[in-house]
């Protein structure tokens, strides 16, 4: 296959009229909800909320918003502890990837990360706070016969002032999502031959990595990372139980205030989701420019050819914070499912003094039924999400960049701006058409979240994949829809699957739209465990950490089997 | 002209409805029959979500209604809900018939005019409740209930603290902080915009203040300086001796409980007399635990169920709300082992057989009797908790 191919018969030239609905239809699913989250969260920043008395608009909330004690600390704290985990995830991902490549490890790594994955984000923060803190499992280990303690001491663990528990929380769930991420990414280049040939010419593997692989990567996982950096600096349950709380980050600043007893305050705290909204747009922006600038900063030492050491001291570091991160996931797992059996288990005590059954024998009887709306909503609502997502990345592949597909950026939205305030709006509007507390309502509802991580998962493998593959097909078999379904569907399965695997797992833990938007109808998982753990007893906080990680497990383990199952007997897909 | 005709069309429309509900109780029995009544309630305790298993089963065997338990965190997601059913213009057929709900989101729900009634005085056990040997049935944070609420459950201030490690826990709200001097960082409280925290700055402001008497009025800007003063110099002196050294605090209650649990502090304050009890049956907090109260009392106040202005199933709901008050539910409520909550029930206005069921009920390990609890203080006017978490955020946050 040559160059000359891929220029003689543009893709570009045979359009599909079907296919452009799709970022059409897909505008018009989702503008309206999105639209009427915005405005539910711009008009009472403004001062506009007939419903609370708010008729006239003004610069009251933002005056209110500004006098709130801590705000400058609060936003300071958000900016701090987003980009430094953004940072840390990312620098972890890649030196782990630049040094571990091609290892027998990094092969398994994705069954690895797997469980990672689909444990719910408050279950893994619940589960490192048990570990770390001063009364946790490390201390009760070690307690009284190696500290003396027999009380834990009076040192602030977790709610450290700096925001670090919370950083290494958010870092938890952050870099196995990255690695899946490069992973996929990696799944669309020659990694393996390039590094081959890197190494031939002279390069350390580590070296070759990072100067032949990640600038191919990196344009591949830039969107991931913008959504890593937006989770972070919005998260509201993680940052409840690890982040300081005096004052606390910006998000949960705002979510006190947005459910305050005090009706009034929905008007500063509106203006605060649109301070929100900007920071995570201006720090977004400021990532772009400092990607431009390493990038040119850097050329001259991508360029400069072979010389550096073997780095095989790094390897073992890079791996030992790999190592780290996955023990602290997995002991955090552990540690919760020791609690679903204790009876009673204080502090020093290393293990639980008395065990039961109960907690499970009570609760299980329950788990059936929500079990099966968040599978199915869940299942809903990743695939079409996926469907949508395919669809508009084909059309941007067939037809090429047009004015719909331009817009879709808009649907990032639901991700920058605090669930709360944003889904008064669309709550608002699925309650004048009357669709609240319908099955429909809660799957549309979930989309919204769902959607931007399912598209910005599957946009950078899908839209650096190799045309010439089409090409050649269209030329063999003539038949758009045919060479789709035989040759660009297959290619794109992994990603395509672990995009519907990710998006089911965001579906799974959405508690407010299943509330919003279910009007109470519906009880998924998530309902449960988010009410039950707000009485803060870690035994039936454990059994509902469980429940809800095995779903998305099993639909990550599927999304690794299914494309090796599927291509056995082709070399190299699997 | 136009703007008219819509005001009259709005009165037509909700003195409509108002009489769309019969006027005998038979009458409602008959139309509540069927309904699906969605109670929205904070889920977080397991003992109450099994409470309200069991009344759904009770109203279902006894009226045919079914009582669903919308799960909630918070009581605002369910204000949320009726605030965005009124900004989109629905007025009837609202997807909350009954909320359980406490006294300020109360008062927000009434003023915005955003609950149905008054319905309380209709409901036939209503005639029971104790409304003047416990007037926080009908005074909820000092405001006239109007019949708006259903009283539910009586709740007063208890402190917890482990007997194994404290033998005499401090009585007095000066006690507490000459204990605190000996024994820096073994208290604290929830968060300030926690309503326990704000509620353990309130207690102590009761027995600080001058003449109590005038917490039961609106602070003004003019008297809040002068009446808070002796609760700011205190607090000063607590806060750098409490847990953490008064820099961070727990979340929530519950999170507060785990602290006591795990021996990183000695007394925590909670407003469930009972829990102490129900969280020792349960393991969560070691059997040494005890509750008590401090010498000049603690704040009481009532647990109520609210209908909201648009609820589709009123019926049903009163139907829910009048049991949720029957002997049968009431006495239920109060065996330590389901809740343990004590009744809004005057015992004397019972039969023989119904008042039986009070008293035969044990006591838990670690709940005090209706007269070591004393006569519950009332709760101050909501202006002084505004006004005590708006200050306390101006001093200590940086």
């Amino acid at each position: 296959m040559g160059a000359p191919l891929h220029q003689v018969t543009p893709a570009v030239s045979r359009g599909s009229s079907a296919l452009r609905l799709f970022p059409a239809v897909t505008l018009a699913v989702f503008l309206a909800p999105v639209a009427a989250g915005l405005v539910a969260t711009a008009l009472p920043a403004f001062g506009y909320l007939p419903a609370l008395g708010g008729r006239e608009l003004g610069l009251d909330a933002w005056r209110q918003l500004l006098a709130t004690p801590g705000l400058a600390a609060s936003v300071r704290l958000t900016l701090l502890t987003g980009v430094l985990s953004t940072v840390l995830a990312l620098a972890v991902a890649i030196g782990f990837c630049s040094v571990m490549h091609d290892t027998r490890l990094f092969r398994r790594i994705q069954i690895v990360l797997s469980p990672l994955l689909a444990t719910p984000h408050v279950a893994a923060a619940i589960g490192l706070a048990f570990l770390i803190s001063p009364a946790g499992w490390a201390g009760r280990l070690v307690s009284p016969w190696l500290t003396g303690w027999t009380r834990p001491p009076d040192v602030a663990v977790v709610h450290d002032a700096a925001g670090l528990s919370f950083v290494l929380g958010l870092l938890l769930k952050e870099v196995p999502y990255l690695m899946l991420m490069t992973l996929s990414a990696l799944n669309q280049l020659r990694a393996s031959e390039t590094l081959v040939t890197a190494r031939a010419l002279g390069y350390a593997p580590a070296a070759a990595w990072l100067k032949t692989i990640l600038p191919q990567v990196y344009p591949q996982i830039r969107l991931p990372i913008y959504a890593v950096l937006a989770f972070s600096m919005s998260v509201v349950d993680v940052a409840v139980v690890l982040a300081p709380n005096q004052p606390p980050p910006l998000s949960v600043l705002l979510f006190r205030m947005f459910t305050d007893r005090d009706l009034a305050l929905v008007f500063p705290a509106a203006a605060g989701a649109c301070l929100q909204l900007l920071s995570v747009a201006a720090t977004i922006g400021l990532w772009r420019a400092a990607e431009i600038v390493v990038s040119v900063a850097s050329r001259r030492w991508l360029t400069g050819g072979a010389g550096e050491t073997t780095g095989w001291p790094l390897r073992g570091a890079w791996a030992a914070i790999m190592a780290a991160l996955v023990a602290l996931s997995l002991l955090g797992t552990v540690a919760l499912a020791v609690w679903s059996f204790a009876k009673t288990w204080f502090f020093p005590q290393a293990l639980p003094a008395a065990w039961t059954l109960s907690h499970w024998s009570r609760h299980a009887p329950d788990l059936a039924g929500p079990g099966a709306v968040t599978l199915g909503t869940g299942l809903a609502a990743a695939l079409i999400g996926l469907g949508l997502a395919v669809g508009c990345l084909q059309n941007e592949r067939v037809n090429g960049l047009g004015s719909p597909t331009r817009a879709l950026w808009l649907l990032y939205t639901p991700l920058l701006v605090p669930q709360i305030a944003f889904l008064f709006g669309a709550q608002m509007l699925l309650v004048r058409m009357n669709l609240d507390g319908t099955w429909a309502a809660l799957v549309w509802s979930h989309l919204l979240f769902v959607f931007p991580y399912v598209f910005l998962s599957l946009a950078d493998p899908w839209r650096s994949f190799d045309l010439r593959y089409r090409t050649s097909a269209l030329a063999l078999a003539g038949s758009s829809l045919r060479v789709f379904l035989r040759v660009e569907m297959p290619l794109m399965l992994k990603p395509a699957l672990f995009a519907l695997a990710i998006g089911f797992a965001v579906s799974v833990g959405q508690y407010l739209p299943t509330i919003f938007a279910g009007g109470g109808r519906f009880t998924t998982l998530t309902v449960e465990a988010v009410t039950l753990s707000s009485g803060n007893d870690p035994r039936v906080t454990g059994i509902y950490a469980l429940a809800q990680a095995a779903l998305p497990l099993a639909m990550y383990l599927l999304a690794i089997a299914a494309p090796a199952w599927c291509h056995r007997h082709r070399k190299g897909m699997g | 002209m136009t703007r008219m005709f819509i005001a009259a069309l709005f009165l037509f429309s909700t003195s409509a409805h108002a009489q769309g509900i019969p006027d005998t109780w038979p009458g409602i029995l008959e139309k509540a029959r069927g309904q699906t009544v969605y109670f929205n309630a904070w889920a977080g305790d397991e003992n109450t979500n099994a409470f309200i298993a069991w009344a759904a089963d009770r109203v279902r065997e006894a009226y045919g209604i079914q009582l669903v338990h919308v799960k909630i965190t918070l009581t605002s997601e369910a204000v949320a809900r009726v605030v965005a059913e009124k900004a989109a213009g629905r007025h009837t057929g609202g997807s909350i018939d009954l909320i359980w709900i406490n006294g300020e989101n109360f008062l927000s729900l009434k003023e915005q005019g955003l609950l149905f009634g008054p319905f309380a005085q209709r409901l036939p056990h209503f005639a029971l409740v104790d409304a003047a040997g416990k007037p926080t049935t009908v005074i909820d944070f000092t405001v006239p209930v109007d019949g708006m609420e259903s009283p539910w459950r009586m709740a007063q201030i208890v402190y917890a603290y482990d007997s194994a490690r404290l033998k005499n826990p401090p009585r007095s709200v000066a006690a507490m902080l000459a204990w605190a001097r000996q024994n820096p960082g073994r208290i604290t409280h929830p968060q300030i915009r926690n309503f326990l925290g704000s509620t353990f700055l309130k207690q102590a402001l009761y027995e600080l203040v001058e003449d109590p008497k005038i917490l039961l009025a609106p602070a003004t800007d003019a008297d809040f300086v002068r009446v808070t003063a002796p609760l700011w110099r205190w607090y000063d002196e607590l806060k750098p001796r409490m847990w953490r050294k008064g820099e961070q605090f727990p979340e929530t209650g519950p999170a507060m409980r785990q602290l006591l649990a795990d021996g990183e502090i000695d007394i925590m304050i909670s407003f469930n007399p009972n829990e102490a009890t129900t969280a020792i049956g349960k393991g969560v907090l070691p059997h040494t635990v005890r509750t008590y109260v401090l010498e000049k009392g603690t704040i009481g106040n009532t647990s109520f169920v609210a209908i909201p202005f648009n609820a589709a199933h009123k019926e049903g709901a009163m139907v829910v709300a009048d049991f949720l008050l029957s002997p049968e539910s009431q006495s239920r409520a109060m065996h330590p082992a389901t809740m343990g909550n004590f009744t809004v029930l005057d015992l004397n206005r019972l039969t023989p057989a119904d008042r039986k069921r009070f008293e035969e009920l044990p006591r838990g390990v670690a709940t005090l009797s209706a007269a070591e609890l004393g006569r519950p203080l009332l709760e101050p006017h909501p202006s002084w908790m505004n006004g005590i978490v708006a200050e306390w955020e101006r001093r200590y946050i940086k």
